[in-house]
Formats: C-alpha cells, structure tokens, sequence
C-alpha cells in the first residue's frame, strides 16, 4: 500500500502554500472568504519580491489578527483608522510598498472619512476592501453595506431604507475622486474569481510602484456565520444578491472611470 | 551659544522640532495653536531637513498618521489644543498601548465644550490621569516659558524613546500665544534609513528583512492572561518613570514657611506673587513641577513638617490640588485658588489667596 510519505514529494507538489503566511491557524470560520483574501494578497507580494519593503495596516473586524497570518511588518490599526494609519506610513517611507486590508463597517461606516480623504489626496498606497454587508466580528449587525431587506441582528426584520438609510456603494463613490488609480471590485468565491482578483492585486501593486495614486480593491465575500447559511449556501446567495447591487468588474483603469460606470453614476 | 530668536511659544516649539530631526508633523488647525502647523508650511521643512508635514482632515486622522509613522520608527511630532486632544484620545490610548514613541503637545484652552480660546489648564486630569481608556501613563512636561517650549521638543524625544512612550508637552494659550527670547538648538540630522534600522529593527515596522521574525505593532491581545502581563510591563515602566524622570523648581523655597505650587503659566504668575509677599514679610516660596506626571511626590513630600500650608494655583476649578494633596498625605491644610474657563488670573489676585489660606479663612 502507498503511504502519505510516499506521494508528498517535490515531485509531485502542484501548490504550496506561500512563505509569506505563517502557520498558524487561521482564525476564520470555515468558509469565510478572508482566508482566501489574504493569501492572494501575500502570494502577489512573494511573487514580486517585495516582503522586506512592504508593510500592512490591519484593521479592527475580523480581520483584526491578519498580522498572526500575513508574513510581512504588520500595524494593527484602531477601528476605521488603517487609511490614516497608512499615510503615516507611507509620507515616511515614500518607497515602501504599503496596503491597507479592511472591512465594510471600517472602511465604509466609521472610517468613511479617513477612506475618503486618503483617496482624495490620492496617497500612493493599495487599499483591500472586504466587501461582506455584515459586521461579522461583532456577532453580525447591520453595515453600512447591508442590502435592502437583509436581516442583521440590528435590522432583524430586515435593512428598511426609510429608517436605516441605504446600502453605500463607497466604492464607486470614491472612483470618483481625482486621488484614485485603479478601482476595480472583485470576489474569491471560485477559482476563476481568485485568478481575477490575484490579477487585480498584481496590477494594484504596480500601480503603486509607479506612484500614480491609490489602487483600490473591493472583494465582495462571504460571511456565512453572519448571514446564518452555509459555506456553499452563502456563496450562493451572494451571487444571487449581493453581486447584482455590487456589480463585479473594473470601475476605473488607469485614472479613467469605465464607459458602464460613468453612464451608471448618472443614472 | 545658540541662535537667538523673539518668538511666539507656538513658533519655538515648531522651530525646536525641526531643528531636533523630526520626521514628521501631521495636525489639523485649532486656536490657539494653528501657529503650530502655518510655521511649519511656512518653513518648507521638507527643503530644510527631508521633514514631511500634513494637515490632516480631523484629529482622528492626524494621530493615527502619528501612530502609523511612528511605527515605522519616524520621529513623529503633532500639536493640537483642548477639544483637538480630546479627539486624540483614541490614538493616544493605543500608542501607548503598543508603546511608541512620539511627542504630542496640548496648547491648552478653556472649557468645556468648545468653551473659549483663551488659555487654561484644566486638561490636566486628562493629561496625567489617562484622557483614554486603559490604565496607562504619558509622559507630561508642563513648560513655564518660550524658552522651555523649544527645549521640551528634545527632551521629550529623549524620554519617548528611552522608553518608548508617548510624551505630552502640555502648554496653555497663554505660552503658546506669548513671544520671549528663545535660544534655539543647532540643527540635528534627521536619522537616516540605517540608523533607523540599527536602533530600531527589534520592533519598528519598516519592512521584515530575512533575518528577523515580522514585527508587529498592535495593541491587542486577546488571551487576558497576557494582556495582563503586558499590563504589568507598562506598570513597571511607569514605576520607572517616577523613580528617574521626575522634574522640578524650587524658588525661594529653602526658609519657606508657605508654598505656592504652581505649573506653567500659573507658575509664571506665582513667581510674581512671591515676590509681592516676600515685600510684604511673608515668607512664601514657589514648588513647581515641571513634570505633571511623573508628578514631584516625594519631593514636595519633603516640605512636610516644614511648611505652614500650601496654595495650590492653577486655571482650573482644582485638578492639580489632588496631586498635592496625595503628595503631602494630607499632613499639610492645601488650598486651591485659580481663575478658568478662559480667565487668567494676577499675581495680586493669587496674593490675596495666599493672605487668606495664612488667615485660615
Ligand atoms: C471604536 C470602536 N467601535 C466599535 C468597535 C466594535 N467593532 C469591532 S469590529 C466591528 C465591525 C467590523 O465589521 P467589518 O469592518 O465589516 O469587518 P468584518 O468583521 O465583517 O470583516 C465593530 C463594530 C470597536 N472595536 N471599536
Ligand atoms: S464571522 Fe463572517 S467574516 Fe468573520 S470569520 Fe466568520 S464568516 Fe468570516
Ligand atoms: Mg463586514
């Protein structure tokens, strides 16, 4: 009989996990798209090289502990307060590579002013926005993201426009301003959505390296604990759902809004 | 000597951080401090010394550019005033929890509220007792003169990293606001990348080489277990503190049969006040600390036994009295007098004060 020693070889390996996470266990539910986030980002930060000259900002949500996962110098910022953090950062170390890595309700609640003035004054930094309309750390409330009618704890007969205002689509409201480069939203959910995003990561890097200004990615990802399904199940609904509200695709290439884009924000 | 200079408190103290190698400024404009920040755009220090400096789009966000620099190793300095602190306070609670160095400095105004611009002190329970959540301590310096605004910026540098600890220059309007000659320090270089590297790759966050583990700066831990030990770390640093770091005037104190003690402004005041009572055969003498904590314990302490009572002075309904008190475990009759919300008192008026604590009224 084989044994497990037998086929794990150098030969036979089709992937390994990347040097740039750690081992540790990840703090995820099973299923969450997190996992999946983070190590697209630091894959595209080995394959560039760049470990020793890039630092990440974490954010509070659950992805509080991506500095127990990510290899890289990690700071660990105060809720909603990464895009500040990394312009301090960043206007210190003009030529060090520096990303943010942050949740809807930071991103899009709390810290809606630091996202929106880091953008404006265009700071050369890459921001990684995990798009799951839920506050999933806190036990599932209601984000600045949730969609019309969706259940949260805090909106537990469903999000009702009238009285809880309407979902904030941040990212294209910031594609807006002269600061950002390259915005673009994405997923994780399938192998060819990764390849998509990784590609994205990939360009939101060079962007970077070639000072133009802020790259900025939405993941738009699952929470399966939040929304009460299961893994497949909330991957389901989120296509089913959240990606006609949150439509996939590049927003703004190289400074320039995309056609479908610039008719939209019109209309 | 240095060159010398009339300048405005809130020059001097810009002046002193460029001249000390400061990476950078990051503040947003409040009176009376915006001098702070119009100097420094004004100066171009990037042309000068490489300094970087930002106006930022709030407070929440200048002291999370503060954290985030400071991170990385950079000398960070930031200015604001009253209700600009007390948006601070989030950023100032996890600098010191993940314990970095920067100097922050308070151009203290009345309130509460939006109150006034005028100068005050009453930040100070904010200043030395916490303002944040969290048991941890700053460093506070409390500067009397122009001249000690400028010297303060090094000085606190020199604690931030010694102990890898937030300092606060807490001034007042009236220091800020005020021009007095000022010797300034020569031009120190800012350190370079290397030196950077040398003194701080143990736990700044440049950029992991391969030869150390990742630095992490956070102020998380969610084991309370060790959260607790982290906790005793930070204790024993301020213990510390209080042991070699305590700074403190002495004027006219040695036959001293009363005491006014007095920081800052007040300070600046009391020094009058003792004059006007020495004329009139009061023996008055003036204690004052220069740092509100580590604050004087066992040195004002010593005047037990000694002295007759003690006026506290402040322009503040009476924070600092607690101190005093504490210090002197109630064995000497404390007072407090002080003008506030934006009122300054006279010397005249704190002589009338120390009058009626020796008529016991
Ligand atoms: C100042 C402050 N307010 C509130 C909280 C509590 N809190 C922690 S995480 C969080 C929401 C996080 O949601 P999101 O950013 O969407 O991240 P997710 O967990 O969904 O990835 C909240 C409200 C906090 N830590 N600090
Ligand atoms: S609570 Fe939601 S976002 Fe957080 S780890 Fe679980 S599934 Fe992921
Ligand atoms: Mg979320």
């Amino acid at each position: 009989m084989m044994d497990i020693k037998d086929i794990v070889k150098e030969e036979n390996l089709v992937y390994t996990k990347t040097k740039l996470m750690t081992d540790n266990i990840l703090s995820y539910c099973p299923g969450c798209g997190h996992g999946t986030a983070h190590r697209i980002v630091m894959e595209v930060i080995d394959e560039l090289g760049l470990q020793s000259q890039t630092v990440g900002i974490a954010p509070v949500g659950c992805s509080v502990l991506a500095y127990d996962f990510m290899n890289i110098d990690m700071i660990q910022a105060a809720h909603g307060r990464a895009p500040a953090v990394a312009t301090g950062v960043k206007r210190t170390m003009p030529d060090k590579y520096v990303f943010t890595y942050q949740g809807d309700g930071d991103l899009a609640a709390i810290g809606t002013a630091e996202t929106i003035h880091v953008c404006n004054r265009g700071e050369n930094i890459t921001m990684i926005f995990i798009n799951n309309g839920i506050y999933g750390m806190t036990g599932g409330q209601m984000a600045p993201t949730t969609l019309e009618g969706m259940k949260t704890s805090t909106s537990p007969y469903g999000r009702d426009l009238k009285s809880m205002g309407n979902p904030l689509k941040i990212t294209e409201l910031i594609a807006q301003l002269p600061g950002t480069y390259y915005v673009t939203r994405q997923a994780v959910h399938t192998p060819a959505a990764v390849r998509k995003t990784k590609k994205a990561v990939f360009k939101a890097f060079e962007v970077q390296k070639e000072k133009k200004g802020i790259s900025f990615i939405e993941i738009v990802s699952n929470c399966n604990s939040g929304w009460k399904m299961s893994p497949v199940k909330s991957n389901e609904w989120m296509v089913e759902h959240m990606f006609p509200f949150y439509p996939m695709g590049d927003i703004k290439v190289d400074g320039e809004l995309v056609k479908s884009n610039k008719a939209e924000v019109k209309s | 000597m240095g060159e010398l200079k009339l300048m405005k408190g809130n020059e001097a103290i810009a002046e002193a951080a460029i001249r000390a190698g400061v990476d950078a400024y990051f503040g947003y404009p409040i009176t009376p401090q915006s001098e702070v920040i119009e100097y420094l755009m004004a100066e171009q220090p990037e042309e000068r010394t490489g300094m970087v400096v930002l106006q930022a789009e709030s407070e929440l966000a200048a002291i999370n550019m503060v954290y985030g620099a400071a991170a990385a190793g950079k000398k960070v300095f930031t200015s604001s005033s009253s209700p600009g602190i007390s948006l601070y306070q989030e950023g100032i609670s996890y600098i010191a929890g993940a314990e970095l160095p920067c100097v922050i400095a308070n151009v203290v105004r009345g309130g509460p509220g939006l109150g006034t611009i005028q100068p005050s002190q009453a930040d100070y329970f904010q200043s030395t007792k916490g303002g944040g959540h969290g048991d941890y301590k700053l460093y506070v310096l409390a500067p009397a003169s122009v001249q000690e605004m400028a010297d303060f910026i090094q000085l606190g540098f020199d604690i931030a990293y010694k102990y890898r600890n937030p300092v606060m220059i807490q001034s007042d309007g009236m220091i800020g606001q005020m021009m007095e000659k000022v010797e300034l320090a020569d031009q120190r270089p800012r350190w370079t990348d290397e030196e950077i590297k040398q003194m701080h790759d143990s736990w700044a966050a440049f950029g992991k080489g391969d030869h150390r583990e990742r630095n992490i700066i956070t102020s998380l831990d969610l084991d309370s277990a060790k959260q607790e030990k982290h906790n005793h770390h930070l204790q024993a640093k301020y213990r510390r503190m209080e042991e070699e770091e305590v700074l403190f005037e002495e004027i006219n104190c040695e036959d001293a049969e009363y005491l006014i003690v007095a920081y800052g402004s007040s300070a600046r005041i009391s020094m009058k006040s003792i004059d006007l009572a020495r004329a009139k055969g009061i023996k008055a003498g003036l204690f004052r600390p220069i740092t509100l904590y580590p604050f004087p314990m066992k040195q004002l302490n010593a005047y037990v036994g000694k002295v007759k009572g003690i006026l506290s002075v402040e322009m503040s309904a009476g924070q600092l009295i607690e101190d005093i008190k504490l210090a002197v475990e109630c064995n000497v009759p404390v007072k407090h007098f002080g003008r506030y919300g934006g009122m300054i008192h006279s010397p005249e008026e704190v002589l009338t004060a120390l009058e009626n604590l020796i008529k016991g009224e």
